[in-house]
């Protein structure tokens, strides 16, 4: 029964663009969440949602208008911090409410949205065409290869801003560079789990893989196959019990980082 | 061959504050070159100029020729090692690759190897940084600094809490760097006795320069150096060995 559902059209391209956009957040959330940056995608997403609602609104498609929004947030977030000596997380709480707060706006101003809003609000992996899997993939191989071209600065900028920064390396260009990707990730995500549970996907795979990782490498390679895992599963659970995909994948995740606090508690994993 | 470290006429504000007033001092290849003065003088605040990390300044810092404010380029030829290092503790990072980040033209293995092998850390090579102890992190961040080969090395406060083995391992490293490898050092200790035994140059620092010479020169004066770093700022003066009230004059032997 699972291998004929692979036959639909349908289900591969949810499969494909599912287990792309997973990697792509494992890589791109491991930054975020080392910067300390774990709200970061929840802030975007919500803002972009905003995006969303405008570009159903002017009758734009609706992700084109949630690239720029969430890009143009990603970067006002930075820009608030560095300048107004605001915290992150305050930064993060202004932008993700004001997303919603337009969103809310405009969707009333418009007398309300058919089903299409929900869709956005927590993702449609079944229903993605496929054009869209072309954008996925097509994002997700330019971003990956940016990261990997920039991979040392991005490193080493995340990892200790002074020291790159005496070694050469122009920190801020790199920070700005982060969070545009990490704008771009965001939207390109939506569509597997929607704006309310991004954020899941950037953080609890590479938190689960921190705790069983010891290097870099390994760290990112574990949260990679972590969140590929629970996306396979989550997409192919969801089809065959008749629930939220977005649902299923963030909970499978959610499982995988309890089964290894677990594990680590009871000593099963010794690092050294 | 440019000198290493040029500063002339520098001086820096922290908000209209003065950190440094008017320091000038010059740095020539093999010297190894030890800054004192007490919290608050301005050390780390000198570094971060002669680092590009501090560019509200004036007067001009030239690193091997070159003034840091204008091209970032003498960057790669210095090693720096902070004095305290800021990062996540369960940072997923070995030893490893925290050395080789250290390379910013393509790794080479044998020379991470090498490094790690000079330091004592190659058998922590796959360990998590952050779980290492202050002295290994140290070590570390020493290999780090160290594996391009830099011709200038800058440490700041290098030795706070470290035990009294590393801290000898340490100073061998050092001392060998200098000598055997020709590399110019400038590191900042409360340690006078350590100044002593291991710079061949001192600078006094607090927020003027107060002395810049041989480190004979500035050891052998017993009152010089009761008077520069014991009570450079006579209201704090506990021992009433002295009883200065304004600061003596600058002597500047070396430049
Ligand atoms: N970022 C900053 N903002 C404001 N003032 C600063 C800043 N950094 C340093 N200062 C001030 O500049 C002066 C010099 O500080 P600096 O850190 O250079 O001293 P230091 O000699 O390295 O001291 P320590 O021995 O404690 O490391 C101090 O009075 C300090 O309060
Ligand atoms: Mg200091």
């Amino acid at each position: 029964m699972v291998f004929e559902v692979l036959e639909y059209d349908f289900m591969q391209r949810a499969l494909l663009s599912g287990t792309t956009i997973a990697v792509l957040c494992s890589v791109v959330g491991m930054f975020l969440v080392l910067r300390r940056y774990s709200l970061f995608g929840d802030a975007i997403a919500h803002s972009s949602f905003g995006g969303v609602a405008l570009g159903l609104f002017m009758g734009i498609y609706p992700l084109w208008m949630a690239y720029v929004v969430s890009i143009i947030s990603a970067v006002l977030i930075t820009r608030i911090r560095e300048k107004f000596d605001v915290s992150g997380d305050a930064a993060i709480a202004v932008m993700l409410s004001s997303g919603i707060a337009v969103a809310l706006v405009i969707i009333g101003l418009a007398g309300g949205f058919s089903i299409d809003i929900f869709s956005f609000l927590f993702g449609s992996i079944l229903l993605v065409s496929a054009h869209d899997t072309i954008l996925v993939l097509a994002m997700t191989g330019s971003i990956l290869l940016v990261i990997l071209a920039l991979f040392r600065q991005i490193l080493y900028s995340t990892f200790d801003e002074k020291q790159a920064k005496v070694s050469g390396i122009h920190v801020e260009r790199i920070n700005y560079l982060v969070v545009f990707m990490a704008g771009l990730t965001v939207v390109t995500a939506i569509q597997l789990v929607g704006v309310l549970l991004i954020s899941a996907l950037f953080v609890i795979p590479n938190v689960t893989a921190m705790m069983l990782g010891r290097g870099f490498q390994s760290t990112i390679i574990i949260s990679i196959v972590i969140s590929i895992s629970s996306v396979i599963a989550g997409i192919m659970l969801s089809y065959s019990l008749n629930i939220a995909p977005a649902g299923s994948i963030v909970l499978l995740s959610i499982c995988m980082l309890g089964a290894s606090m677990a594990a680590k508690s009871t000593g099963l994993f010794a690092r050294r | 061959m440019p000198r290493p470290i040029e500063v002339s006429n520098l001086s820096v504000g922290y908000a209209g504050v003065p950190a440094l007033e008017n320091v000038s001092f010059a740095v020539d290849q093999g010297e190894f070159l030890g800054i004192i003065g007490p919290n608050g003088a301005g050390k780390s605040t000198l570094f971060a100029c002669m680092l590009g990390l501090n560019t509200q300044y004036t007067g001009t810092v030239r690193i091997f020729g070159q003034d840091i404010h204008r091209s970032r380029s003498p960057l790669r030829k210095i090693g720096y090692v902070p004095q305290m290092v800021h990062f996540e503790r369960n940072f997923p990072i070995t030893v490893r690759e925290v050395i080789r980040l250290g390379m910013w033209h393509g790794v080479q293995e044998e020379r991470v190897d090498e490094v790690m092998r000079e330091l004592w850390i190659h058998e922590l090579a796959d360990r998590r940084i952050g779980e290492l102890s202050g002295g290994q992190q140290q070590r570390v961040f020493i290999a780090k600094a160290i594996v391009n080969d830099p011709q200038l090395l800058i440490l700041d406060e290098p030795v706070t809490g470290i035990d009294q083995p590393s801290m000898n391992l340490f100073y061998g490293i050092l001392k060998d760097l200098n000598s055997n490898h020709g590399i110019t050092i400038a590191w900042s200790s409360h340690d006078l006795d350590t100044i002593n035994m291991m710079s061949s140059h001192v600078v006094c620092l607090n927020r003027t320069l107060h002395f810049h010479g041989a480190a004979k020169a500035f050891f052998s004066d017993e009152k010089l150096v009761q008077i520069m770093c014991k009570c450079t700022d006579p209201s704090e003066c506990t021992d009433h060995k002295c009883d200065v009230a304004e600061p003596p004059p600058i002597r500047n032997e070396a430049s």
